[in-house]
């Protein structure tokens, strides 16, 4: 007891105490980081449940037979594939990217290369952002009432709709990166001599093509799984219809949609394959996007 | 490689005219496509419109037998669905963000990324249904069991009543599911431009992390987030088919959310087979309807969202 404590301490006690404060703020912060966390654990349930239950139901009746036979006559029949659908499915997908593509492009190339920032670019460029948020129930309607109306159920009714969905997603991506290829490379081809249009063709789009090609291999994905616009536009065949421009079709997601609200297990073990078969499909595609913006991405 | 020689005669001027003619076509196809949606469907729903005026939305009885088309309900059944789907996926959507763009380390950032964006790859229907032979009867017991707890409790007790497993609830967490990937990955969008020197001047000043979000993030981001969310909001009320197989068909306002309902979208889908002349009719007018709610909630989401990015790179 020879040291009686110096006041010092007493007068210290606020940064010790601050720190205990301190403390407090850094767990608080620790443990809004776990709920974070939790949040994206949150997503990953449904995810995994959903994959899951696609893959050990769809295994159950997935065979090679499967995806080649006609469509069972009747819910109950055991036998029965989803071959059409498959064929329909690519047929749709296939025109509506044939439709959509080439607009989708030219339409960005007039965004970014010539309207720029001008009135009518701004209109097209809003226009597009709400077209992109236009239902897809709403859009197989306009184009029932556009088209099917008048030349019948087909694929290519199907095509259209889907096309319309895809139109604006396809002007966005290539937009975009349209906007990443440096101007340098464009002024460079001018000054060669180049008219404008060459200049896009044979430099602008080479530069940004991995981009693009991604963009539409992700709105492709996207447009193949869309159920609701095929309703009313491509029927629901039975049998195989190769010829895509006339005569009922039918589709995976249709397929999947029918079974899907069938009282027979039959039925609804043919839409779990046919569930399985279009994840397959549309994973197949989004990987594809992805391998080629990897492998050839324009640095940002 | 060589090169053609310089051509700068006419033909090559008529060739670069005529492209930026065709660019300037195809970027008007955008305007021509949705000023046909407008014109045809409403061209089409007209006689719906003028046989029951303003009762088409303020009516509760559909009944296509006797020629009476009052869409209340399922506007009603939209809206509701739409506004569970949005409680339950904005927080989870915002902490993902979150998560993806402060907590995880950047090097390792991709996969989270990927296994969010799989989500989106996963088409409705099948999100349908996984509902409808899935998660709905297990979640009927759920159900029973809360509605069986709060029995008697005044508010709750007629929102959580006996129902379901098909249900707007059901249909909410089913849109939640499938709105969460493009809210969070907007919000990122939204929240990686938030500039890093207010950032590194919180964590100067000596704040956590979450100080930090809060402080810097959250004010900075504000307005992009309220837009992404509002996009997500217009995606949950156009969704057709897994709202379709999961919401129970029942034309009914009632306050019960684990009671069957319809939506808009649903009953189009499930309705337009046996359909004809003004049943018809009435249909493509509760699309009409859609088409400008979804139109309204879209516009002001891009508006929000293109001034919210404008301020922040004039900042």
């Amino acid at each position: 007891m020879a040291t009686v404590p110096h006041p010092v301490p007493a007068v210290r006690e606020r940064p010790i105490d601050r720190s205990a404060a301190r403390s407090w703020r850094h767990v608080k912060s620790q443990l809004m980081a776990v709920v974070l966390g939790l949040c994206f654990a949150a997503v990953c349930i449904p995810l995994v449940l959903v994959l899951w239950s696609v893959v050990v139901r769809g295994l159950e009746v997935m065979s090679w037979e499967f995806l080649t036979t006609d469509i069972a006559a009747s819910d109950r029949r055991a036998e029965g594939g989803v071959g059409p659908a498959i064929i329909g499915t690519v047929q749709a997908t296939g025109l509506a990217t044939l439709l959509a593509v080439p607009l989708g492009v030219l339409g960005a190339i007039y965004l970014h290369e010539y309207g720029r920032s001008g009135a009518l670019a701004r209109v097209v460029r809003f226009m597009a952002t709400v077209m992109s948020g236009v239902p897809s129930i709403v859009m197989g309607l306009f184009v029932y009432v556009m088209w099917t109306l008048t030349f019948g159920l087909s694929a290519f009714g199907a095509g259209i709709a889907l096309g319309c969905l895809m139109l604006p997603v396809v002007i966005r991506s290539t937009e975009e990166m349209l906007r990443l290829v440096p101007d340098q490379l464009r002024e460079g081809a001018l000054a060669l001599g180049t008219t404008k249009s060459r200049t896009i063709v044979t430099v602008v789009l080479p530069a940004a093509l991995p981009g693009i090609v991604s963009g539409c291999l992700l709105a492709v994905a996207r447009a193949a799984g869309e159920t609701a616009p095929l309703i009313f536009t491509i029927g629901a065949a039975k049998a195989l219809n190769v010829w895509p421009f006339s005569g009922a079709n039918t589709a995976l997601p249709r397929e999947i949609y029918s079974n899907a609200s069938s009282t027979f297990d039959t039925a609804q073990g043919r839409g779990w394959g046919a569930a399985l078969t279009l994840i397959v499909i549309a994973f197949v595609f989004t990987l594809f996007a992805r391998l080629v913006s990897a492998r050839f991405a324009l640095k940002r | 490689m060589a090169t053609a020689p310089l051509d700068l005669t006419g033909r090559s001027q008529t060739a670069d005219r005529t492209f930026r003619w065709v660019a300037i076509m195809a970027g008007l196809v955008v305007l021509v496509v949705l000023g046909l949606i407008a014109i045809t469907m409403s061209t089409r729903a007209w006689p719906a419109f003028r046989d029951e005026g303003w009762s088409f939305f303020t009516s509760n009885e559909w009944a296509p037998a006797e020629g009476r088309f009052g869409g209340l309900a399922f506007i009603y059944g939209t809206v509701v669905s739409s506004a569970i789907a949005l409680v339950l996926a904005v927080p989870v959507s915002i902490g993902i963000a979150l998560f993806i763009t402060q907590v995880v380390p950047a090097r390792v950032r991709k996969p989270f990324v990927y296994v969010v964006d799989l989500l989106a790859v996963i088409p409705s229907v099948v999100f349908g249904l996984w509902g409808i032979s899935i998660f709905a009867p297990w979640i009927k017991d759920r159900y029973d069991t809360v509605a069986d707890a709060v029995d008697g409790v005044p508010v709750l007790e007629s929102l959580f009543g006996q129902g379901s497993g098909r249900s707007f609830f059901t249909a909410g967490v089913i849109l939640a599911i499938m709105i969460t990937p493009i809210i969070s990955s907007l919000a990122r969008e939204v929240i990686d431009t938030t500039p890093p020197g207010e950032m590194e001047a919180a964590y100067g000043l000596g704040a956590t992390r979450w100080e930090m979000i809060r402080g810097a993030v959250f004010p900075h981001a504000k307005g992009g987030l309220v837009g992404a969310v509002m996009l997500g909001l217009g995606r949950a009320m156009g969704e057709t088919i897994a709202v379709a197989l999961v919401i129970g068909s029942s034309a009914q306002v009632t306050a019960n959310l684990f009671a069957s309902g319809d939506s808009m979208p649903s009953v189009i889908a499930n309705q337009w087979g046996e359909a004809d002349g003004t049943f018809k009719a009435a249909l493509i007018g509760l699309a009409v309807t859609l088409f400008v709610m979804t139109i309204v909630v879209n516009m002001a989401a891009s508006a929000i969202v293109e001034r919210s990015m404008r301020k922040s790179r004039g900042a």
